[in-house]
């Protein structure tokens, strides 16, 4: 069984994120990049199937500028076998990537696609949706579990209430959530072996997907600065404060 | 707080900018060690050491090593991060590929001790401690050793000690009494004692392998006369796992000021059985021959404690708030402004980052010579940098971890007492970095043979190794107007190499005038050791500054998002040369004085 696993080049969880002056995004140049946790997480599971003898192959996707290919290479350090680069110029915005994806699905064939429920950056949530809607695939989305046996995947699913476990059929669609594994440290051996490991690279043309946004970035803006409290004297101003400055009550 | 984040955009400047990795992948050995390639070990080993070794720093401290009947064992999590570290493969980091080792240039696995040792310095000791022993056994044991032993050590099954110390003798090894007495079967009897053994005795690997100095029964007095023996504390059996217990003991370990999660071990040897390592009475030799790869290390101990110190002192500075600043209130929302706003705290930050970032480069610079000497290809490049790392060591050494120890110091000030009592950690820092002045040739041992060997051997070649590249550089630099233009966002690269052509020519007469009072008089060049040390390591890492600021005014314009690593590169080269440089003046002045004022005194008046 083959597993597929789209990882996405984001701003580094630590880093302080700058909007740019113009408005038109956030700093990305100079700030450090890496793999989307929920990727990582994403790799680490297709990694482990592989590892109990359950998947055959991992292959790991990526979508955007040469950069990426960086990211590629965390993913086959982790353990992937090989990856796939779709190199574009323009802005990719999740119903593109899941255009994409179709295409590499349709090329590659696997039983199984595990995504991140979301990234980082843009906090979507829809890429692996969309891929299912397009696919016409069943979906576990927000997974903390997953089991396969036979050519069935049991994905029990973080929910407002709780845990929900779901039967799907493969070929499915999984995206995992923070509970679903920690995790590993790449070895210094396989990081040196990642180097070797091939990564196709490919334009959107090349899988027949115009990439063109369909979404307008109209501005990004910082959120308005916390305004510094006030200090009231008893619990009649605090209520009478409550009900006449701020109408909540 | 401990907070450490790995400086890795400074260590790809230290690597690929400033010292040019891009050659590495010329270099027979390294063909495939790519920038990208050292980006991702850089990366990965952050990622661990941040998140592995930091959060056991201080509880390794609080708890320390415990010692009972023969038994040590590290402090709750050394094992679990230990396992961890041997599986990712971090022992093997600098190993040769023949015993499973990864063959990577000492300019990347410098870097990721520089890590472990800000995270950790204690945890950093086990492996540290291995590749030491690995690295002599691999250069004078028989193949048959190294088949039995160097696989599993490189892989950090089994790990390693330096045997060395005994109570009467540390720095004078001449006087050591340990006695080797060979058998029939070509082994050895080892009996004596060691003291001050880093990782004589643990509960991390299955077996540890100690390198042991003793004398042969016919050995001539003095070092002449001490051979280096492998002594294991289990004997491998025939499928070379442990076996046989060795008559080998820890009986007691060291209560120490810091790195109190390294176990510092008396042992004892008592008919052990070892094996000869080189030849007989050659022991001492065999030892050192790692030595300068080693000393730099000892040295990265300092600077990693820096660093670690500087992050920490900054998260602070930023946080705390206490008082208003001189020039008027910075945050008016808040009861007080950030004590960053103040100039006595900029100044101790600036001190630390200044020394540390120097630092980095100046070892990053001899951590690529000491490539260049295994793996040149033309004889002549393999001597000039077989000198310049002579020369360098000793510096190194000293003035990393002198810098470690005071920078520490500061970082605590920056806390006030809340970095004097332990919550904060940064009094771990303060302990931790004060044994690397002491340990592997102490400091002055280190200024010794700076100016009684380093100077005048070769005829004075190996000084020219340094002399020639900053004569070369200022020459370029110094007079050319355009390198005084600062339209460039940045100061002047001249006045800057004009700065540092200062410094150096007060050591280039410095060094005229010791050579010539040490001819009159052999005190006076000890008088003069320690301080022309840190003027000469002033003066190296016054180049190193001159030249980054090069590189960075160099790439400012074109830089983006990248623009305020550059930027904060040329302020702190700026506060390096106005601030920190002219202490090479007082240096030159106490040097000039001469022995007089401390040898003139008699003894009996001490």
């Amino acid at each position: 069984m083959k597993i597929l696993v789209p990882v996405k080049r984001v701003v580094d969880y630590n880093v302080k994120v700058r909007v740019k002056a113009d408005g038109t995004g956030v700093e990305t140049s100079g700030v450090k990049m890496s793999m989307n946790p929920f990727d990582e997480i994403s790799i680490e599971e297709a990694v482990r199937l592989k590892e109990k003898g359950v998947a055959t192959e991992v292959i790991a996707v990526s979508m955007g500028v040469a950069a990426c290919a960086e990211t590629i290479r965390t993913a086959l350090a982790m353990g992937a076998d090989r990856g796939i680069l779709v190199e574009s110029a323009v802005e990719l915005q999740p119903l593109a990537v899941a255009k994409l994806m179709k295409a590499l699905v349709d090329k590659e064939q696997p039983q199984l696609v595990i995504l991140g429920k979301q990234a980082i950056d843009d906090d979507m949530n829809a890429t692996g949706q969309m891929l299912a809607a397009l696919l016409g695939w069943p979906q576990g989305t927000f997974a903390s579990k997953i089991e396969i046996s036979g050519d069935g995947i049991s994905v029990t699913r973080e929910i407002d209430g709780g845990l929900e476990t779901l039967a799907l059929t493969l070929p499915a669609i999984v995206t995992s959530d923070l509970r679903l594994n920690e995790p590993r440290y790449a070895s210094l051996p396989n990081i040196m072996k990642a180097r070797k490991k091939p990564i196709e690279t490919m334009k959107p043309e090349d899988l027949g997907v115009d990439p063109t946004p369909r979404l307008t970035l109209v501005s990004v803006a910082e959120p308005p600065k916390r305004q510094a409290g006030k200090k009231v004297g008893s619990v009649a101003e605090l209520v009478s404060k409550l009900r006449t400055e701020a109408k909540v009550i | 707080m401990q907070t450490y984040k790995a400086p890795l955009r400074d260590m790809q400047f230290v690597i690929h900018e400033l010292h040019d990795s891009a050659k590495l992948t010329t270099m027979k050995g390294f063909e495939e060690v790519t920038p990208d390639l050292i980006d991702s070990i850089l990366e990965e080993a952050a990622k661990f050491a941040e998140s592995v070794l930091l959060p056991i720093n201080a509880s390794g401290d609080e708890q320390g090593c415990t010692y009972e009947n023969g038994v040590v064992r590290t402090p709750a999590g050394f094992k679990p991060a230990y396992d961890a570290f041997r599986e990712s493969g971090w022992t093997a980091i600098a190993a040769d590929p023949a015993f499973g080792g990864q063959g990577l240039p000492e300019v990347v696995s410098k870097q990721v001790e520089e890590m472990l040792c800000s995270t950790n310095l204690s945890f950093s000791l086990y492996p540290g401690l291995t590749h030491g022993a690995y690295q002599a056994i691999l250069d004078h044991a028989s193949e048959e050793l190294k088949q039995l032993y160097l696989p599993k050590m490189v892989d950090g099954t089994w790990s390693g000690t330096m045997c060395l110390t005994e109570s009467h003798c540390g720095t004078d090894l001449g006087l050591l009494r340990t006695k080797a007495v060979p058998q029939p079967d070509a082994t050895y009897k080892i009996t004596g004692s060691k003291i001050f053994i880093t990782a004589g005795e643990h509960d991390l690997t299955q077996n540890i392998i100690h390198l042991v100095l003793a004398r042969l029964p016919d050995a001539p007095p003095g070092v002449k006369g001490i051979s280096l023996f492998l002594v294991p504390k289990f004997i491998p059996d025939a499928s070379g796992e442990p076996g046989m217990r060795n008559g080998v003991l820890c009986t007691a370990i060291e209560h120490k000021m810091g790195i109190k999660a390294s176990s510092t071990c008396q042992m004892s040897f008592d008919d052990a059985t070892g094996w000869l390592v080189g030849e007989p009475h050659k022991g001492l030799r065999a030892m050192f021959t790692m030595m300068n790869s080693e000393r730099l290390s000892i040295g990265v101990q300092g600077l990693g404690i820096a660093e670690a110190a500087y992050q920490s002192a900054v998260f602070y500075a930023k946080d705390r708030i206490q008082g208003r600043s001189p020039s008027g209130t910075k945050s008016p929302g808040q009861a007080a402004d950030p004590i960053l706003v103040h100039p006595d705290v900029r100044r101790m930050l600036m001190t630390i980052r200044a020394y540390a970032e120097g630092c980095r480069a100046l070892g990053g610079w001899v951590a690529q010579q000491l490539d260049q000497v295994v793996h040149a290809d033309d004889p002549a490049v393999r001597e000039a940098a077989e000198d310049f790392t002579a020369l360098m060591t000793p510096i190194v050494k000293a003035l990393f971890t002198d810098i470690g120890f005071d920078m520490a110091s500061l970082g605590m000030q920056v806390y006030g007492g809340h970095g004097y009592v332990r919550d904060h950690g940064m009094e771990q820092y303060v302990r931790d970095a004060r044994i690397a002045m002491i340990y592997e040739g102490t400091n002055g041992i280190q200024a010794m043979d700076l100016v009684a060997r380093k100077l005048g051997a070769q005829d004075g070649r190996l000084l020219t190794r340094f002399f020639e590249p900053v004569a070369a550089f200022l020459a370029a630099n110094r007079d050319d107007p355009n390198r005084d233009d600062s339209s460039l966002g940045g100061p002047s690269l001249g006045g800057m190499a004009r700065a540092l052509g200062h410094a150096f020519d007060t050591l280039k007469t410095t060094t005229a005038h010791i050579t010539a009072a040490g001819q009159r008089d052999p005190e006076e060049p000890g008088a003069a050791a320690a301080d022309y040390l840190r003027l000469f390591g002033l003066v190296a890492l016054g180049f190193m500054w001159v030249r980054s600021a090069q590189v960075a005014q160099r790439k400012l314009p074109t830089a983006n998002g990248d623009a305020r690593f550059y930027q904060a590169k040329l302020h702190t080269a700026q506060f390096f040369m106005d601030r920190l440089l002219p202490q090479t003046a007082a240096l030159a002045a106490t040097i000039q004085s001469g022995k007089g004022s401390m040898m003139e005194m008699a003894e009996e008046m001490f």
